[in-house]
Formats: C-alpha cells, sequence, structure tokens
C-alpha cells in the first residue's frame, strides 16, 4: 500500500471516530452545547481543554522552532505552561463562581457597563482571528504534504475543510470528541517519539533522551548535537544567544496571554464546582505537559538527524551528502517528497554533486566554505513548521506511523481552528449585534449572521495565511500578545480590586489593545498585509523588543491606565463592590446559568 | 459581622498563599531558566547546565506541583474557614 494510501486511511478513520463519538453522544444526552463540561469529571474535562488548547502551533509548528534555535526557543516551552499558573491561581475559581458562560458577559457585569463588554467583545474578535491566521499556516503545511500538492492548495482546501468542520456544528462543543481528539493526538505526538529516542538513545522516555546518552557516540546527546551543529557554523543548541530582555518579555507575554484566551477561559466556566476549576486547571495542564515535555526532545533530536543526513560521513571532513543519494536512497524519499509543497528546496550552487549544508552568514565558515569551494548554503529552503509532520519519514519510520502523524496534526489544527471560529462567529452574531446594535434581531438572522461571520473570518485568514506574518506559532504568539494585552488585566483586575470602575476597565482596554496592535502592525504590516511594515523584528523599534514580545509591555498599559483613569473618575458603586465580595468566597455557587 | 471578618480573613490567606506560589512560578522560569541561568551554569545535566533543563523541562514540572498544591491548600483553606460549597 502507498503512504498516501495509509494517510488517508489514518485521517479517515480519526475522523469516522469523531464523528461516530459526536453522533452517540448527541443520542445519549439533550445536553446543550454550552453545558459540554458540566457533570463531567475533571480528568475528562482537562484531557478535553488540552485538546481546545494545543493547535497547530503546539503540535506541527513549536517543536521545529526549537529545533532550529535551541535553548532561545524555550520561551514556547514556559510560556504555553506557565499561564496555566495564572489561570488556575488568579481567575479559574473566582470566574466559576460568578457563573455565567462568556468572559465578556463576567466584564460587561462586573464593570456595569456595556460599553465594556463590547470592546471585550472586540479584544476577543481580534486575537481569535490572529489566532485563527497561524492556525491555517499549519493547515496549509498538513494538507499539502498529505495530499502531496503545493502549499497553496494545501491552504486552500484545508481551509474548505475547516469551514465544513466549523459549520457541522456543535460538534466542538461535546467534551468526548475532544477526549478522542487528544488520544489521537498525543499518540501521534509521541510514537515517533518515543521511536527515535530508543534509535538515538536506547531510551524509550523521549524526556529522559534529551538528557540521555547518544547511543552512537556515548557523549551526552545535547554536547553531541552542540559539537555537530557549531562545526558547521550554526549556533550552539543549548547556549543562551537571543537578547534576554526580549526572552523575558516574550515568555511573558506567552503566560499572560494563555491566561487571556477566552476560549480556554471558557472551559472552567461549566466545571460542576469551584473546588473542580481549581483541579481541572492542573489535569488540563498534566495532559498538555504530556506533549510539551516530548517536543524539545523531538526538537534536538530531529535537528541531530537531519543535520547527520546531510553530512552522512561524519561531519565536514567526510564530505556533504551527495545529489545522487538524495535522488536515489530510499532514506532520503522524505526529500523529494517535502520539495513537492515547497517548504523544502536544495540547490548545487557550485556543481559539486553534494549538498552543503551549513550557516554562510558564519565568518568562520566562510573561510572553510572559500577553501573548500563552497558558494554558500545548499539546503536552500527548510521551513520550520515541516519539522514534525516530516520527522518520522527522517528518522526512517514504518509508514502506519506516518500516517498516523498526519491524522494527529490534522485534529489538532481543524479542532483548534473550528472552535475559534465558533467563538468569533457566536461574538459577532450574539454579543455585538444582538447583545448591541439590534436587540430584535430574529434567531434566524442571528444565525445567518453567525455563519456570515465565520465566511469572512476564515476568507481574512486563508488571505493573510498565504502570505504569513510568521512560522505558525509565532503567529500564535501575536494572537497571545493582544489577549494578553487586553482581557487578562480586566479579569485580573476585576476580581482582584474594586478600586477599578467602569471608565477604568474599558479605558484599560482600548489602550492595551491599540498599543499593542499597533506596534505589531509596525513590525508585520498594516492588518498583516506584506510590505506595509516601518521596522522589523531584526531591528525593532524599542530597543530589542520583538512584536511576538510587546504583549507583557501592553498588559502592563493596560493595568496602568485602567489605574489612574479609575482614579480620577466616579467610585465604584456598593452592589458592584458585593458582587466582588462575593465572587471571592466559593460558598453558594450554583450551575452556570444562561443569561 | 463575624462572617464578614472570617471572609476578610480568608481572603488575605488566600492572596498570601496565591503571591508566595508567583514568587515560586516566577524564580523557576524567569529566574533558573533565564536570569539566573549563569550563575547555575556550574551544575551539570545530562550533557548541559541546570539553566537549560529548568527552561526546558524543570519549569513545567514545578508549575504542575504548583497548581495541585494550590487545589489542595485552598479546598482545605474553605473548609477550615465554612465558605466551601
Amino acid at each position: 500500500m502507498s503512504q498516501f494510501a495509509i494517510n488517508l486511511m489514518f485521517v479517515g478513520a480519526s475522523f469516522a471516530l469523531y464523528i461516530g463519538i459526536a453522533i452517540w453522544a448527541r443520542a445519549g444526552s439533550t445536553s446543550e452545547f454550552y453545558a459540554a463540561g458540566r457533570g463531567v469529571h475533571p480528568v475528562t474535562n482537562g484531557m478535553a481543554t488540552a485538546a481546545d488548547w494545543m493547535s497547530a502551533a503546539s503540535f506541527i509548528s513549536m517543536a521545529g522552532l526549537i529545533a532550529f534555535t535551541g535553548y532561545d526557543n524555550s520561551s514556547f516551552l514556559m510560556g504555553w505552561t506557565g499561564g496555566y499558573v495564572l489561570l488556575a491561581l488568579l481567575l479559574a475559581p473566582y470566574l466559576r463562581k460568578f457563573g455565567k458562560f462568556t468572559v465578556s458577559e463576567f466584564i460587561g457585569d462586573r464593570f456595569y457597563s456595556q460599553t465594556a463588554r463590547i470592546v471585550a467583545v472586540i479584544c476577543l474578535i481580534v486575537a481569535s482571528t490572529t489566532y485563527v491566521i497561524g492556525q491555517m499556516t499549519g493547515v496549509g503545511v498538513a494538507f499539502g504534504r498529505f495530499l502531496e500538492v503545493s502549499n497553496t492548495s494545501g491552504l486552500l482546501i484545508g481551509a474548505c475543510v475547516v469551514f465544513a468542520y466549523a459549520v457541522f456544528g456543535g460538534m466542538k462543543g461535546v467534551t468526548y470528541t475532544q477526549v478522542a481528539q487528544y488520544c489521537v493526538l498525543i499518540t501521534a505526538y509521541t510514537i515517533p517519539a518515543i521511536f527515535i529516542s530508543l534509535q538515538l538513545t536506547g531510551t524509550p522516555i523521549p524526556a529522559l533522551g534529551l538528557f540521555g546518552d547518544h547511543a552512537a557516540s556515548g557523549e551526552p546527546l545535547l554536547m553531541k548535537l552542540d559539537a555537530l551543529v557549531k562545526e558547521l557554523g550554526f549556533n550552539e543548541y543549548t547556549a543562551h544567544h537571543a537578547d534576554t530582555l526580549n526572552m523575558v518579555l516574550f515568555t511573558l507575554s506567552l503566560m499572560i496571554g494563555t491566561a487571556g484566551l477566552p476560549h480556554v477561559i471558557m472551559r472552567f466556566f461549566t466545571v460542576p464546582r469551584v473546588a473542580d476549576a481549581r483541579w481541572s486547571a492542573g489535569w488540563t495542564l498534566i495532559f498538555i505537559a504530556l506533549l510539551y515535555l516530548t517536543a524539545p526532545a523531538v526538537g534536538a533530536m530531529a535537528r541531530l538527524n537531519i543535520t547527520e543526513m546531510m553530512w552522512p560521513n561524519g561531519g565536514i571532513d567526510g564530505g556533504a551528502v551527495t545529489v545522487q543519494q538524495i535522488e536515489e536512497e530510499p532514506r532520503y524519499d522524505w526529500m523529494a517528497t517535502w520539495q513537492k509543497t515547497g517548504l523544502l528546496n536544495w540547490e548545487d550552487k557550485n556543481g559539486d554533486g553534494k549538498i552543503q549544508y551549513y550557516n554562510d552568514k558564519n565568518a568562520d565558515l566562510q573561510a572553510v566554505a572559500e577553501e573548500k569551494g563552497w558558494e554558500g548554503n545548499e539546503l536552500v529552503k527548510f521551513n520550520r513548521d515541516i519539522l514534525v509532520l516530516a520527522n518520522p519519514e527522517i528518522a526512517n519510520l514504518p509508514s502506519w506511523v506516518i500516517g498516523l502523524v498526519a491524522a494527529g496534526g490534522l485534529a489538532a489544527a481543524l479542532s483548534t481552528a473550528a472552535g475559534l471560529l465558533l467563538a468569533i462567529s457566536s461574538a459577532v452574531s450574539h454579543d455585538l449585534i444582538k447583545g448591541a446594535i439590534n436587540p430584535a434581531i430574529s434567531e434566524k438572522n442571528e444565525l445567518l449572521s453567525a455563519r456570515i461571520a465565520m465566511a469572512v473570518a476564515i476568507a481574512v485568514a486563508t488571505y493573510l495565511g498565504l502570505n504569513p506574518p510568521g512560522f505558525a506559532a509565532q503567529t500564535v504568539a501575536l494572537a497571545f500578545g493582544l489577549a494578553a494585552a487586553s482581557i487578562f488585566p480586566a479579569l485580573m483586575m476585576g476580581i482582584f480590586s474594586t478600586k477599578i470602575n467602569n471608565t477604568g476597565a474599558v479605558a484599560g482596554m482600548l489602550a492595551g489593545l491599540s498599543v499593542t496592535l499597533l506596534y505589531i502592525f509596525l513590525h508585520k504590516g498594516w492588518f498583516f498585509v506584506p510590505g506595509t511594515n516601518s521596522f522589523t523584528d531584526a531591528d525593532p523599534l524599542l530597543g530589542t523588543i520583538k512584536s511576538t514580545s510587546f504583549g507583557a509591555i501592553g498588559a502592563l498599559v493596560n493595568f496602568a491606565v485602567a489605574y489612574i483613569v479609575a482614579s480620577a473618575t466616579k467610585e465604584t458603586p456598593q452592589e458592584i463592590k458585593d458582587l466582588v465580595e462575593s465572587v471571592r468566597i466559593p460558598k453558594g455557587a450554583g450551575a452556570a446559568q444562561d443569561h | 459581622m463575624a462572617e464578614n471578618s472570617s471572609n476578610s480573613e480568608y481572603w488575605s490567606a488566600n492572596v498570601r498563599i496565591i503571591l508566595i506560589s508567583l514568587v515560586i512560578w516566577a524564580v523557576v522560569s524567569f529566574g533558573f531558566g533565564i536570569l539566573l541561568r549563569p550563575m547555575l551554569s556550574g551544575i551539570a545535566v545530562g550533557g548541559t547546565d541546570l539553566g537549560f533543563w529548568f527552561a526546558q523541562q524543570g519549569s513545567i514540572l514545578v508549575f504542575l506541583a504548583l497548581i495541585f498544591f494550590y487545589a489542595w491548600k485552598m479546598n482545605k483553606l474553605d473548609a477550615e474557614h465554612g465558605v466551601e460549597e
């Protein structure tokens, strides 16, 4: 059976499973979309939340970014897990006690202001749309490879599938479908990692293999990798090269953003009790950590494998891989397959029949290159986002593992993309149109406007996904910055301070969102249109602070503006102070209520 | 009144636990993982140093421990102050 047929079988079977569970769960209960998490054990809820949370950025993109940068990209690991501490300690139990269903409702009620609610909805739409662009990038890579077409065709086909999947509907809300998606996703991620860890280190647990010894040389794996990439003129894998201030701010932005993204917070509104909201956050992080502890091992081991494939005879002295080897040896087949997507390419610039992969920006290596007659790095394109999907092929693993990874990647990308589209469409139709613009709208027209909003969001995301502002995880990081600067401070101040009033909160959210959006657009182009940027992240406007790291500063602006404006305007009324008091005490929490 | 003063004691106990937890949260990630890494460079872990381990593995394990500690501690505190559901 061809690899294509095997991939199709795995992807098809996993989809049949999700749809089957959705139909079964529907028939078994009449519980509505919103009540998905109610009466569900914290462990099950944790697994479903983990599936909701881990998207194309975590599954497809993150390990590749770590692989090619090393230590400096540890921010993704710490940021996307550390946010759960903030969520569990600062938000989840109180929002559960509050007992409504959406973030914007909490903000609207706590700040006793329709304006605050609408501003929160706008923040939500901006952050979620940016998030979807990142997902579409991942969807394009996955479909491009899986259907063996170009990245662009893959993206367009993927967009249609995502749209159909999201319109198909409330399926997203069925907890057990997400549990199934989590199982597919985590199996697909860990099985190849276990195989590769066994091959390279003899340890079946990748997280231990990462700090273990390289079986072939007997040296510690990371030391071996450091030496190998250093010889080729790249930065040592474990060393700290990036700017420290930027790294701290980037990590902080990802953490705060995690605790400010509505689609994750929502999951904690509907657990049965306040105590469960606390436990649920812990279980969610356990299931997320299974992937996040494996990811750095995947990254380091893949980097080692790729580098050794390009220099199969033990480093520079043994000579580079030949074009003939790439074309003829089965273990190099993955290179031809990925070349079709346009995301991987090589070129024999100096015509010596070999492909030299090295850092041609490094002065030491330029000297070596001159001596040996190399004319620049010949592995001319290696998109970071292909690494995880290509990894099992690179390590020469059995075909069924490759099929499994295809199914896992699509599960991660589709579930999150569809979930975000649902969040955007309900924000537009329910909160914005019905809640503010036209309260008398008929149910039919409300549904229609939800569909239109979804179609517009996916069209925008697909268009921008063709020329994305970065790799999937980097684009998603921008969405986290926006959530960090707008939603998180409003929620936290709403719970921990009775001083912040309606005008303060609105001013804070608007200031945080606009200053962050401005900084991002200045560096990534206005509305992410390429070429309209005034600065680049290589040489940012403020010192060393890149646009992906600005969310932490935006959050600070939000806090400061809210505090100053609240001090100068009318005090919070007593009934709102009482509301805050009651949110702080678990006692008396009823079931979450629809409004 | 008695209930109110108990409630405010409960809240300040909660805020204290949160602050302690967040200090640990910041020390393992921003501290050991990034800013204090040079200080830990002498401690070797599997071919690299302790700071690298904290950045890629240790901090995640500590985050997990913190969330479970907080849930356990707060559920106990709820019962002590009679504010559990």
